[in-house]
């Protein structure tokens, strides 16, 4: 009787009312569709509007985009420029964590706030402020002052990962290490790198992610360069030809979910396997 | 690890720097430190106080160039009526962006966190992450298809013989246009859905903290749910909702591209700074009216610390 009782309490989840479930699945929804239907409109027949529903299916301009020398020359900026980025935002990102993950130092949450900086306040903010030193240093615009400003805010993705990480790896690991005879070097190459490595590849998928993806910063920060997001930009203000727009669109949407995805499985497989 | 062999021990150069940084803590966390420090500080906060710096110079009407004498015209200018307007008009545009993302995240962010269990759990987290990570410019460009005006939203609307309903909206004053995607209404959806995720996130978090016995103890006392939603959870999930509203007031204060792309002539903080930079070349006004909204965030970092928000992020 008294077991039944507790059971009875020990639940009190009853189930979600039909209006809540309605709305999570409606939140959902408005989430999705707009990605499901730039898929669609990729193999759109028709090549002049946005005219929905499309009137027929094809997939030419797969074909047509492929051939364009501008989307892959954009592509291939954008990605040299992840690159970058991302490594530098590594080496930044998993020394500050190091330095900040166990602790407590006079400037700390300073140093904290400085790291985060350029991703809480506004991307126009963050531009505007580089091409401004920019031009009092007569820095001219290159490949290297779009590396500049991707890879400072990329920084802060890496740090949150790594940091995230050294807090749950035990002391006592080091501590084993150096009383084995290791070094401060070694401890580092064979005790805490392979236990930071997924997810610094976490936070690096990630840091790539958002530097491929960002367009406000390097509107400021480039000169006559095109990334692939400041193509797309350029066809959202004064559309040239829709169907290539759409399959550059859905190109973008594949490579920036392949290593969000990724991500995700490498920082819950982390978490898994702590809870076991 | 058990095929871990390590060199033995030798007093080489790499054991005595080790040592030397095992006995000195300090320096290790100074040569920790240094790189990104010299990267933000000279880079970063170099950047900003140039920026700050430039907002005292002024523009020479007649050759175009730089003035560079401390003067404080350009804070004089944000007072004109027209900058006050765009001001006005980005700051409210936020505010109703962010009552709206809560509107529309509580529903899903509470059903996340209190129900939703196992597979089902994952699978909405990762449908709320997507969307928040995936290509900005790509959503942006999938609304311009949705809103166009032969887009997928009035062919919705033809079908269901609602298309009256979409031209009254669009005649209103002030939030209408000749289309969905000329049209206030149309920037402030896609603000909408663009930092919806910014807000779902966070409130998940805070009312995944709320323990179930707080719940109980509501109902023990003669609480109808309504009661319980509006006295115990609404409450406590309000740091989750300041901390999303800091995403979603930020971002909308300072995005410029949606309402380019989006919307009908109004302008926005951030369009004007772009503008005066690029177009007018004017980098000290540029410079000195984005410095409203920091300090329009300033203000309202400081209402969400009240709140609870930075112990919810």
């Amino acid at each position: 009787m008294r077991s039944d009782t507790a059971a009875k309490f020990s639940k009190p989840q009853r189930g979600a009312s039909w209006g809540l479930k309605a709305a999570t699945w409606a939140g959902v929804l408005f989430l999705h569709i707009p990605l499901a239907l730039i898929i669609l409109y990729a193999f759109s027949s028709e090549d002049k509007s946005y005219v929905f529903p499309p009137p027929g299916l094809t997939t030419q301009w797969f074909a047509v985009a492929l051939e364009r020398q501008d989307v892959w020359d954009a592509m291939k900026l954008s990605f040299q420029v992840a690159l970058w980025a991302t490594g530098i935002a590594v080496v930044l990102g998993t020394l500050a964590a190091g330095a900040l993950a166990r602790t407590q130092f006079f400037g700390r949450d300073a140093v904290n706030l400085l790291l985060i900086l350029p991703i809480a306040l506004p991307g126009v903010i963050t531009g505007i402020a580089l091409r401004s030193s920019y031009h009092a240093m007569e820095i001219p615009f290159s490949f290297w002052t779009i590396v500049i400003g991707h890879a400072t805010f990329c920084v802060v993705v890496v740090y949150n990962n790594a940091v995230a990480r050294l807090r749950r790896i035990s002391p006592a690991l080091i501590e084993a290490s150096m009383d084995l005879g290791a070094n401060a070097f070694q401890t580092f190459r064979y005790v805490l790198l392979p236990q930071l490595g997924s997810a610094l590849l976490a936070g690096g998928l990630l840091a790539f992610a958002l530097s491929f993806d960002e367009v406000i910063v390097t509107t400021f920060t480039a000169g006559q360069q095109t990334t692939l997001p400041i193509w797309m930009l350029q066809e959202l203000i004064r559309p040239r030809q829709r169907p290539v727009t759409n399959v550059v669109a859905v190109i973008m949407i594949a490579l920036t979910f392949i290593p969000i995805v990724a991500a995700y499985w490498l920082t819950r497989a982390d978490e898994d396997s702590q809870n076991r | 690890m058990s095929s871990l062999t390590l060199p033995p021990p030798r007093n080489s150069l790499a054991d005595r720097l080790s040592t030397l940084l095992y006995t000195r803590r300090g320096l290790l966390l100074a040569l920790l430190l240094a790189p990104p420090l010299l990267w933000f500080g000279v880079i970063y906060l170099g950047s900003l106080f140039s920026l700050l710096a430039n907002s005292f110079f002024r523009l020479d009407d007649f050759t175009g160039q730089v003035v560079r004498e401390i003067g404080f015209s350009n804070f004089v200018e944000i007072f004109t009526p027209t900058n006050l307007d765009v001001a006005l008009r980005s700051t409210v545009m936020a505010i109703l962006v962010t009552v709206a993302c809560v509107v529309i995240g509580f529903p899903i962010a509470y059903y996340m966190a209190r129900y939703a269990r196992g597979p089902q759990k994952a699978l909405l987290y990762v449908a709320v992450m997507l969307p928040l990570w995936s290509s900005y410019l790509v959503r942006l460009y999938a609304w311009k298809l949705l809103l166009a005006k032969e887009g997928a939203i009035s062919w919705v609307m033809q079908s269901l013989h609602l298309q009256w309903l979409l031209d009254a909206l669009l005649s209103m004053p002030v939030v209408g246009g000749s289309s969905l995607s000329f049209s206030p209404m149309g920037t402030f959806i896609v603000f909408v859905y663009m930092w919806l995720p910014f807000m779902i996130l966070p409130i998940m978090a805070s009312i995944e903290r709320i323990p179930g016995s707080y719940l109980e103890a509501s109902a023990d006392l003669g609480a109808s749910p309504a009661q319980t939603f509006r006295q115990v959870i609404f409450p406590l999930a309000m740091p989750g909702i300041a901390a999303g509203s800091i995403f979603t007031f930020s971002l909308t204060l300072g995005d410029y591209i949606i309402p380019q792309v989006i919307g009908n002539s109004t302008l926005y903080i951030g369009q004007v700074v772009y503008r005066q930079q690029g177009v007018a070349g004017n980098l000290p006004f540029a410079a000195a009216f984005s410095l409203v909204p920091i300090v329009i965030i300033g203000v309202y970092l400081w209402l969400a610390k009240r709140k609870g928000a930075f112990d919810a992020l």
